[in-house]
């Protein structure tokens, strides 16, 4: 825009590690291990804290100067051990920061070596390590990296089962909860990866769990590659990064990409997925979850047709959501992530094939600061997206629908839901209301019907 | 239920009050044990908390992305006036600028971002990769600070080099820079600088106002409500009262040494640190007994209004009992005289940063029975919390989680807060959010209490 712009300013995007952090935690009796300072690992359990309200230990093998120096090989060995005597987990989920990955070290040899050492009574945790540098990528690309890898780590050939794999992206608790009820719906076995929909959203306890309870199993993991086939929901993920890919190659388990089903359309694709792979049809639940969309469609078009509105947060997220707008007559003015694939325009224009025509404007790569000027210019009615959108939305007098992650000033974040047709009616209901709120707060007259 | 184990390496950092027994020194000062999951942050965090407050300041971020989105509008900390501090600037560094180097980027960014915001002065925080890429941010910051004529202070807070104790000295090194490069005249001879008060909800505001009413200036409050003009001129002032001493101490002997000003450690949580803190600086002028006059004048008025409403609080909340947790230990000791005129007792008392001295004190304060940890960890502390059956925990954001998890009540008493909890208004909040708290009817569905299953 106007000015030379060099620093990231309010970014739109966290680091790497936070993803894998998060997706590690979706392995029952795993606890998540940072390969890097101190510092990384408190900070992102703060982080997760405020949005997940639970509790969330990730391990850090603590670096010093002479760890710097000389190698984190002798700190991830000692904080390996200490982790194992303390937490007694199956797994444990390695993830690089970018002082481990910038001194080079041999993380894969390292654990070999400690895996060789004497056990001493306590059973050696499988321990699965996924590169995470914060110097590439964003959060979702430690996601996806943890993904990937706990997939290689554990998954085993063999005769395929009646069984899919279901890699669903970094969604929210109550979406993996939905996505299974689905599945059982379908009466079709799975393997969820990550699932943290217990782990990062459950009950109280009556004593202390080192980890707590829920995740994906590791023996589940292992069956991945016996599977008939992976619903992996991005629009965004290379091979290269999938686990869905990873099975293909390696074990010829097929790999169905989806967008995040977000709107009917979406919804409908996924659905057809199911029952094409299940040969049923779709419970009839659904259908009436469906129906009941619909209805609300029309009922509430007139409020949210042609509103303009700013959509941000992570590529998929994006894309999903702004094909859900389209379908209902929303103006997505701006679609903006702080990720940068090179393919967000692209996959978009899958989606909305006259982006440029109805006035959609796709940036990746941005920051807040970015979105605030695009803002001033396209002077849309609501933003979309993660609570950090809150500064420019307070200071533009702009509203600010919240949804993914993070959201820090909101309660019950873990708890909103995006996917399915449930997950579409609940959006747009708030959608709806959102317009409604505007208009009678801004009326004179103070309707009580709207 | 399971034994839960203390690790090997740090049995010596974990100690219960047990009468007719000698023990030895709690051990702290170190850095946290790999893999233990501890409660500390790092240097980074250490000079980010300590200098985040100063509001017309750039704070840029020079490191790859976490580090400034992790600390963005982080802290409770408010300000008067400019606001840049609560905005976040990264360098973003990228792995071309990892294999280059990332001064190039630094500087456009500096200037870019000093010509945008206009800024006062520049802090320049160094996150763990700096350290090991080798930018020469000394010689950055001199050319910026040259070509746009504001002071640029890196701040050495590689994540690695240390704890978050030296993230403080860092801190506090790079304010040394700027203090003695302003005016002082025009301060009068009773006048303080507040050190380690951070203006957490306004608590600097409260605290100024108290002792403006005994006649004393408050020249520099580091860093609440900060700005770099009043830093420049801090050299002025005749005291230093040092208020979170575990991230304060070092500025306040550095500046004894260098302009020969003397300094008192103090507290504002509770009715009595409070009072003392006020009463401590009068003495100090006691040259002019009318401060003295107005400090009693200010605490019995105060009291006299507070305590009957503590009352309600105390009926509630007596033989209930309280975890405490947070950073520093000096806090430690307010909370618990604050908790037991509340009527609560206090069966675990931990820090993150305490020194050898602190819990020396502590054990002296603690009733028997207590548990003193340092650096702790989410297993001992919940093992603590059950096994004492505490009512209450008082931690930061980490800890809330652990608390509710279990069935236990929490108060907030961290950088993240926007409620408060200094002063005498502080201690009314406090206590009114420790019943809160306690006594919710919610708890009567935990596990812990039944569940009412």
């Amino acid at each position: 825009m106007k000015h030379a712009k060099t620093a990231t300013q309010n970014a739109c995007k966290l680091c790497n590690p936070l993803g894998a952090c998060l997706a590690f935690r979706g392995i029952e009796n795993c606890v998540p291990f940072l390969h890097g300072s101190q510092g990384c690992a408190t900070y992102i359990r703060r982080y997760l804290i405020s949005h997940y309200k639970e509790p969330i230990d990730i391990a850090s093998s603590n670096f010093h100067e002479e760890t710097a120096v000389f190698g984190g090989s002798h700190n991830l060995q000692v904080g390996l051990k200490n982790v194992t005597q303390q937490y007694k987990p199956e797994v444990i989920g390695i993830a690089t920061t970018c002082l481990s990955e910038t001194i080079g070290d041999d993380v894969e040899g390292i654990l070999r070596e400690y895996r060789k050492q004497p056990k001493n009574g306590t059973p050696m945790p499988i321990l699965i390590h996924a590169s995470t540098p914060s110097y590439q990528g964003s959060h979702i690309d430690g996601f996806h990296a943890a993904v990937r890898s706990s997939v290689k780590a554990l998954a085993e050939k063999g005769a395929t089962e009646n069984l899919v794999n279901i890699f669903p992206n970094m969604v929210s608790p109550a979406d993996l909860r939905y996505l299974k009820e689905i599945l059982g719906d379908f009466r079709l076995p799975y393997m969820m990866l990550p699932d943290y929909s217990q782990t990062m959203d459950g009950g109280p306890w009556g004593e202390y769990h080192r980890i707590p309870p829920g995740g994906t199993p590791a023996r589940a993991i292992a069956s991945a590659g016996r599977a008939t086939g992976s619903i992996e929901f991005s629009s965004t993920l290379e091979s290269s990064k999938s686990a869905a890919a990873w099975l293909e190659e390696s074990f010829g388990v097929k790999r169905y990409q989806l967008p995040l089903p977000i709107g009917i359309k979406a919804s409908d694709n996924f659905f057809a997925l199911l029952e094409r792979l299940t040969e049923r049809a779709t419970p009839e639940k659904y259908e009436d979850e469906r129906r009941r969309l619909v209805d609300a469609y029309a009922d509430g078009h007139k409020y949210v047709f042609e509103k303009k509105v700013i959509i941000y947060g992570e590529e998929d997220l994006v894309i999903a959501m702004t094909a859900f707008l389209s379908e209902i007559g929303m103006t997505p003015v701006l679609c903006a992530s702080g990720g940068k694939s090179g393919t967000l325009r692209k996959r978009l224009e899958e989606k909305v094939p006259d982006l440029d025509e109805k006035g959609i404007k796709v940036r990746e790569g941005v920051d807040f600061v970015d979105i605030e000027d695009e803002a001033q210019l396209l002077k849309p009615d609501f933003l979309i997206g993660n609570s950090k959108g809150f500064t420019l939305s307070r200071k533009n007098s702009i509203p600010l629908l919240r949804i993914g992650f993070p959201i820090h000033d909101r309660f019950g974040g873990q708890r909103v839901h995006h996917l399915g047709y449930r997950g579409t009616q609940e959006l747009f209901d708030r959608i709806v209301n959102t317009v409604i709120e505007q208009r009678q707060n801004a009326s004179s007259i103070g309707y009580t019907y709207m | 239920m399971e034994q839960i184990g203390i690790l090997e390496g740090r049995q010596r950092q974990v100690f219960e009050k047990k009468k007719g027994t000698t023990q030895a020194d709690i051990a702290c000062d170190t850095s946290s044990l790999s893999g233990s999951v501890s409660q500390r942050a790092c240097v980074f965090c250490g000079s980010r908390v300590v200098l985040y407050p100063v509001a017309d300041a750039l704070h840029l971020v020079h490191g790859p992305i976490g580090c400034a989105a992790y600390t963005w509008d982080i802290r409770g900390a408010v300000s008067s006036g400019p606001e840049l501090h609560r905005l976040s600037f990264s360098t973003d560094l990228q792995e071309i600028d990892v294999i280059y180097g990332g001064e190039k980027k630094l500087y456009a960014s500096l200037i870019e971002l000093i010509d945008k915001y206009k800024p006062k002065a520049a802090f320049i925080y160094s996150t763990c990769i700096v350290g090991l890429i080798g930018d020469d941010i000394e010689a950055v910051s001199r050319k910026v600070a040259k070509e746009t004529g504001i002071p640029v202070l890196p701040v050495h807070s590689e994540g690695f080099k240390g704890t978050k104790k030296d993230g403080y000295k860092a801190a506090c090194h790079a304010l040394m820079k700027l203090i003695g490069t302003g005016s002082t005249e025009g301060i009068s001879k009773q006048s303080i600088n507040i050190l380690g008060e951070f203006n957490l909800a306004g608590e600097a505001w409260m605290i100024k106002d108290y002792y403006k009413k005994m006649g004393v200036e408050v020249v520099a409050t580091l860093t609440g409500d900060g700005r770099i003009d009043a830093v420049r001129r801090a050299h002025g002032a005749s005291l230093n009262v040092v208020q979170c001493s575990g991230s304060m101490t070092s500025l306040a002997k550095e500046m004894q040494e260098k302009y020969g000003i003397p300094f008192i450690r103090v507290s504002y949580f509770g009715i009595e640190d409070m009072s003392k803190s006020l009463y401590d600086v009068a003495t100090f002028f006691s040259l002019r007994p009318e401060i003295m006059e107005a400090a009693k004048a200010i605490v019995r008025e105060e009291v006299t209004t507070l305590y009957p409403q503590l009352q309600k609080f105390k009926k509630a909340l007596t033989g209930k009992k309280a975890a405490i947790y947070v950073g520093g230990a000096f806090k430690t000791f307010s909370l618990i005289k604050a908790l037991r005129s509340i009527g609560m007792s206090v069966v675990l008392a931990g820090s993150q940063t305490g020194n050898q001295d602190d819990y020396a004190r502590l054990k002296e304060m603690c009733d028997e029975g207590t548990i003193i940890v340092d650096d702790s960890n989410p297993v001992e502390l919940s093992k603590f919390i059950l096994e004492k059956e505490a009512d209450l925990l008082i931690g930061g954001v980490k800890e809330r989680p652990i608390a509710f998890k279990l069935g236990v009540g929490f108060c907030d008493h961290n950088h993240e807060r926007k409620i408060p909890l200094a002063g005498f208004e502080g201690m009314y909040n406090f206590a009114l959010e420790v019943y809160q708290s306690v006594m919710s009817p919610v708890w009567q569905f935990a596990p812990r209490k039944g569940g009412l299953k």
